[in-house]
């Protein structure tokens, strides 16, 4: 697999021109199209796509099994919340008690607030990192599900800071179509530019074989803290952009399912998969709410039951374990999207001598 | 001559086993030396304390006239120490190639804004690496499989891949761990041209463990032998051939 690009303009370059020219028409026609309740599901699409992406790096790309994604989103929502809300706004959600001086007139635009969110969850990931990333396997697991709530319910005692567990309310909703888009985008590029560099072969080395890795001149434990500190920062973002999606912000919404929401996208679109998270992301985040009549009556033929409320999740609970029965690996294994892939399978006409691979 | 490595004194326990006691090894530049004794001697369990896979209970071990004891595995290799494994470890959801450019990830002296960004820096230390990849693949043969998963290849390409993949780090010292486990006699008559000539050809110094004794015979002018993790004899081929305490570890004694 040749990661090197080949100097003139190839087929695949031209096919990428193509599809990024066409994606940005697409988001275009979406942006006037959509109503308003369309719009909010494809901007989740975004959000979910760079949460997936962000768990991936580290459970998918280095093997670190870590479910402690809800914390760091959750810092991310917080920070970029406070931030970017004007002193009034904020002076009007602290009721019990009033908000902390200092961070009362602490404002800044969405980016800056976006790019400082994230910057704070990447510090907290690197802390923990440097911590946690002694432990292996089921014990990292634990541990940073633990880190995860230990977030959550610092958020819900802090009163003059987070507003305890009245949540945030009111925040501006900056996270236009564009941002959300634009962000995932970004964040993708990076990080495929990220795996295909020698950092992240680096990264599934680990992956492969920890010892080997090591006895390679890789430095294992400063790459997890690396890849742990990226994805925390990733996950920042995410929450950022999702609490100006949401306007509302609680610290219930970030318990440890909120990690499982993730891990379910990753592992359906394949664990070490940027196109399998993407594809799966974008499922995912779809089904969930085209699959809400299961919740509401359903008339079966033959009796017609009452609703229960969360039977989707059921459907989400099977297809799970369907996969991991049935497809370990998920929808795209550790492969990638490429055009290349595209003409095996006979989408586009087969080529001759082979050149660099394309596409995101 | 100055030693290239020497471990003084070194022990390992693990609880009230002792694996490794008192190892006391010299090795000159140039050397091929052999490792040799019976199942469970302690030999793999002496590679991983000079590799720095464990820390020794006590005793010292130097690497080119720096104490390297307890230090980190990655930074023992960045002094120049590589090795092989005996049960094979290769990266295996990875391409051939893909093996070889990880183990010259610390020789490129890059950094991720550099790598991610795809400067021209960067851009020409991943066309050297892929260069060097790409012969140190040819030397051992494996330059038809590049693009192939590493655990596609039969079990005796893996094994040269293996080789290449600690080449790839630029050694002065090289450790094979068993290079010639399940491979029939004409393969293991090629391993030993293959070790002769990588020595030379990469200026190399290597210890090896090796059970198949007409290639430890062959390659090493000098060789240890451990029993029970005691160092029971040192010597030439053939002073070891006839060492009495050897035959009993071996062969039992009546």
């Amino acid at each position: 697999m040749n990661t090197l690009q080949k100097k003139p303009m190839s087929r695949d370059a031209m096919l990428t021109l193509g599809a990024a020219v066409i994606g940005l028409v697409l988001l275009f026609v979406f942006d006037s199209t959509f109503d308003r309740f369309t719009m909010q599901i494809f901007k989740l699409c975004a959000i979910n796509i760079i949460l997936a992406l962000s768990l991936n790096l580290i459970n998918g790309f280095t093997g670190l099994f870590s479910l402690g994604h809800a914390g760091f989103m959750a810092v991310g929502a917080y920070t970029c919340a406070l931030l970017a809300m004007t002193p009034d706004q904020k002076a009007t959600n602290f009721v019990l008690q009033p908000i902390a001086p200092w961070l009362l007139d602490l404002h800044l635009p969405f980016l800056p607030a976006l790019l400082v969110s994230g910057l704070i969850a990447g510090f907290i990931g690197w802390f923990l990192g440097v911590v946690a990333l002694r432990l292996r396997d089921d014990y990292l697991a634990i541990a940073t599900l633990g880190f995860s709530e230990i977030i959550r319910v610092v958020l819900t005692n802090t009163q003059s800071i987070t507003n305890g567990s009245l949540g945030l309310k009111g925040i501006p909703r900056y996270t236009t179509m564009w941002w959300a888009w634009g962000s995932a985008v970004v964040i993708t590029l990076f990080l495929v530019l990220l795996i295909k560099s020698s950092y992240g072969r680096a990264f599934k080395s680990i992956r492969d074989n920890e010892i080997a890795a090591e006895s390679m001149g890789v430095d294992v434990f400063g790459m997890k803290v690396l890849s742990f500190t990226i994805s925390s920062f990733l996950a920042g973002i995410a929450g950022g952009l999702l609490a100006h999606y949401l306007t509302t912000i609680d610290p219930k919404q970030f318990i440890f399912l909120k990690t499982f929401d993730i891990l379910l996208i990753v592992v359906l679109g394949g664990v070490g998969s940027i196109t399998g998270s993407i594809v799966a992301a974008i499922v995912v985040t779809i089904s969930m709410e085209a699959l809400r009549f299961l919740d509401g009556p359903l008339n079966l033929g033959f009796m017609v039951t009452n609703g229960v409320p969360g039977l989707r999740m059921v459907f989400f609970s099977a297809l799970l374990m369907v996969v991991v029965i049935f497809r370990q690996q998920g929808l795209m294994g550790t492969s990638e999207f490429s055009w290349d892939s595209l003409s095996r399978i006979g989408l586009l006409p087969k080529r001759g001598p082979k050149s660099g691979k394309g596409g995101e | 001559m100055s030693s290239l490595l020497q471990t003084i004194e070194v022990n390992k326990q693990f609880g009230g086993l002792s694996a490794v006691t008192a190892l006391n090894m010299d090795v000159q530049p140039g050397e091929i030396v052999g490792l040799i004794g019976p199942n469970g001697a302690g030999k793999t369990t002496s590679f991983n304390l000079i590799t720095g896979v464990y820390k020794p209970t006590s005793g010292k071990v130097m690497f080119d006239g720096k104490d390297i004891t307890g230090m980190k595995p990655h930074a023992i290799t960045h002094l120049g120490v590589a090795r092989t494994f005996q049960n094979i470890r290769l990266f295996k959801e990875m391409s051939v190639l893909e093996n070889v450019l990880v183990a010259q990830h610390m020789r490129m002296g890059t950094n991720l804004l550099e790598a991610t960004l795809r400067l021209p820096s960067y851009m020409k230390k991943e066309r050297h690496v892929h260069e060097r990849a790409r012969a140190l693949l040819d030397e051992v043969g494996l330059s038809a499989h590049e693009g192939n998963k590493a655990t596609s290849l039969p079990y005796g390409k893996q094994r040269r891949l293996e080789i290449a993949r600690a080449l790839a780090t630029e050694p002065k010292l090289l450790f094979l761990d068993e290079p010639a486990a399940g491979m029939n006699p004409q393969e293991s008559v090629e391993l030993m041209d293959f070790i002769l000539k990588i020595r030379d050809q990469f200026k190399l110094t290597i210890v090896l463990i090796e059970h198949h004794m007409q290639v430890v015979m062959g390659v090493c002018k000098r060789m240890y032998v451990l029993d029970y993790g005691v160092t029971i004899a040192h010597g030439t081929p053939e002073e070891i051939q006839k060492n009495p305490k050897v035959i009993e570890a071996y062969l039992g004694v009546e």
